[in-house]
């Protein structure tokens, strides 16, 4: 069942002489939460805007292939129709909601493409001869599922910049969820949140997977990432230097290198320094 | 943006009366001193009246707007023309107020040349009907049209800019249009102008003052009037202004407006939900053009002239000011803002120059105590439960 998703080889991205990525390879499977961990600079944010078609990449080539067979070369699509056709979702680092239209509205901003078919190349609809407000009705059921899921049916007709923090980080997973992505892109989901609100995310991110969506998340929580991670893939300087499940990435030296950097310290186990 | 926005309506001003502006600038500085050292000792109560005042001011909204539409379709009644042209003149710039306000107020797009589509409206009718013979309302959707192409074409090469750049080039567009129209003498006749446009019709009646077979006044067996022609042209102007607002309205609470107003708030958000963000700055672009291209030959078949000096950058800057001061993307704000300065210029008639000291005061004093516009806030489009106004601080203005 854990068939390969996401295959991303020898992605290169250099930012004048600074190789921001460096040929990077990795795989992300059907059905699985992938986390991409590292320290700050590693480059996981710039893999994800490759992935996600916000920047075009130096070199390599990244590959989705949909359930049904249908494969997209990510990075020649333009941005907006990485996350039409090949439906893959994302949230930022820095939280991007529609901060002056309600929640209910930024749910049906992200459903733009379904209710855009819906009105007949718009005109139709401002004469009100379409079948939009039968799709509009049923977006807005849509929107009201997931507002349910998120505990923020209350807060609907609020504007999104009125939530609190860890609110519109929900509320960002769930705007990304409603264009139906096949995959869905967390960039430092859990930044900002308070221990209770991190369990949370957690139970929404395993709900999401039992919901048959695959997940890639950037985080620095190591309690969000090693509980819910089905694999790990561990950056330092845009190169892979660790690959496998939580148990081996957290027994990996070189993942502990990275982390707590090794060097003449005392501090630094023995056989490091042997080594 | 805001920068900006602000250089065009000082612009505007100082290009029309420079001596008026300067004691206007002077008076406004120690206006300013005085209003600054008042606010120092009581700033939070001032925030919380303005808030106040602000709630109040949407609460009334609600009676404001029929009440404007019924006294907008009273105007006739008093029968005299010099109201009737003053009305004439408002809901003209009402009505490219609200066209402006899709690209500006609803997309965000700060277009420093609107008046380049009016001029295109006015031109297509002028040379249509002269060259053809067709009449007014078979030019319209035409002037309209090849006015939204033109905004198509000006939408292309500035997708890629934002705020202040695309302010600019937009500014840039609009003179480059009143330039080709003043150079190209072969078709547009030059700075001379085109004159004996076509005059509107109602099913082919036409409105010559004296009357006489085949006009409305003979076939109604009304006394012959020029009022008549003003009517009539009054209540033209009042339907394409209402229809430039009912398309807006409706627009709003589809998905193309709900994108654009996505695209106000955050453009990259927008692409990683899918929105093909070229496609909907073009709609916008171009729903905007088709509608200032309507005004443009409204205007042309008003004046039954048309000359290149009508379309001169103060008209862009009249327009922008009229949406900055009624509130970005309000409807009502639009139509009060125009009715406040075109409206409100006349008044003041009588004070001759220093009228437009009057005027400059009156925009100064706006920027103070509304700073986001007469109307401020938006009104959600949809909701679970009620509606409930969003608060200006919120609403992003947009960075193109």
């Amino acid at each position: 069942m854990a068939d390969e998703l996401l295959e991303v080889t020898d992605l290169t991205m250099r930012f004048g002489g600074l190789r921001a990525v460096d040929a990077l390879s990795f795989v992300a499977r059907r059905g699985e939460i992938t986390a991409v961990i590292g320290p700050n600079g590693a480059g996981k944010t710039t893999v994800f805007n490759c992935i996600t078609g916000f920047y075009r990449p130096t070199g390599g080539g990244v590959l989705l292939t949909h359930a049904d067979g249908a494969r997209f070369a990510l990075q020649r699509l333009p941005g907006h129709r990485i996350a039409r056709r090949a439906r893959v979702a994302r949230t930022f680092q820095n939280i991007r909601l529609f901060a002056g239209m309600t929640v209910l509205e930024n749910l049906l901003v992200a459903q733009h493409n379904t209710l855009m078919a819906a009105t007949g190349f718009g005109i139709l609809a401002v004469l009100g001869l379409s079948r939009y407000p039968v799709a509009e009705r049923q977006a807005i059921e849509r929107a009201r599922e997931w507002l349910d899921a998120i505990g923020l049916t209350e807060r609907a007709d609020d504007p999104a910049g009125a939530l609190p923090y860890g609110a519109q980080r929900r509320l960002e997973i769930a705007r990304a969820m409603c264009i139906d992505p096949v995959l869905l892109c967390l960039d430092e989901p859990a930044a900002g949140l308070n221990p209770r609100e991190s369990d949370e995310l957690n139970r929404l991110l395993l709900r999401i997977r039992a919901d048959g969506c695959s997940i890639l998340l950037i985080e620095h929580d190591m309690g969000v990432v090693m509980r819910i991670s089905d694999h790990i893939i561990v950056l330092d300087h845009g190169r892979k230097i660790s690959d496998g499940t939580p148990e081996q990435v957290r027994a990996d030296p070189h993942v502990i290198a990275a982390y707590l950097g090794e060097g003449d310290e005392d501090e630094v186990p023995a056989e490091e320094v042997v080594a | 943006m805001k920068s900006a926005l602000r250089d065009a309506v000082l612009s505007a001003l100082v290009a029309l009366r420079p001596v008026p502006v300067a004691i206007a600038v002077a008076a406004v500085f120690v206006g300013r001193l005085l209003l600054l050292a008042w606010r120092g000792r009581s700033r939070a109560a001032a925030r919380h009246a303005n808030r106040a005042f602000a709630e109040r001011l949407t609460q009334a909204g609600k009676y404001v707007a029929p009440l404007l539409l019924i006294v907008a379709l009273a105007v006739p009644l008093s029968g005299d023309r010099y109201y009737l042209h003053l009305g004439i003149l408002v809901m003209t710039y009402v009505m490219l107020g609200w066209g402006l306000n899709i690209v500006v107020g609803l997309a965000g797009l700060l277009d420093l040349g609107y008046v380049a589509f009016y001029a295109v409206g006015a031109y297509s009718y002028a040379i249509i009907s002269t060259t053809y013979g067709l009449g007014f309302w078979t030019c319209l959707p035409i002037a309209g049209i090849l006015a939204a192409i033109w905004g198509i074409m000006l939408g292309f090469p500035v997708l890629r800019l934002r705020g202040d750049y695309l302010a600019i080039v937009t500014l840039a567009f609009g003179e480059i249009i009143r330039i080709v129209i003043t150079n190209w003498v072969s078709l547009t006749n030059g700075p001379n102008g085109i004159s004996g446009i076509p005059r509107p019709t109602l099913f082919g009646l036409k409105f010559t003052p004296a009357g006489g077979p085949g006009s409305f006044s003979d076939f109604f067996h009304l006394p012959p009037s020029p009022t008549w022609r003003a009517v009539y042209l009054y209540y033209v102007i009042l339907v394409l202004a209402l229809l430039t607002n009912w398309v807006t309205l409706r627009l709003r609470r589809l998905p193309l407006g709900r994108a654009w107003e996505a695209l106000r708030e955050d453009e990259v958000a927008c692409r990683s939900l899918g929105i093909n963000v070229t496609v909907t700055k073009l709609t916008a672009f171009a729903i905007g053009a088709l509608f200032g291209g309507f005004a443009g030959a409204f205007f042309a078949t008003r004046q039954a002239f048309v000359s290149p000096e009508s379309f001169t950058f103060i008209e862009s800057a009249i327009v922008l000011s009229i949406v900055v001061l009624g509130g970005l993307g309000s409807q009502l704000g639009v139509a009060l803002a125009a009715l406040v300065m075109i409206g409100g210029f006349e008044v003041f008639r009588a004070l001759a120059d220093y009228r437009m000291l009057v005027f400059g005061a009156a925009l100064v004093l706006i920027m103070v105590l509304r700073p986001r516009g007469l109307v401020a806030g938006r009104t959600p489009t949809v909701a679970l439960g009620r509606k409930r106004e969003i608060s200006a601080e919120l609403v992003a203005q947009g960075r193109g």
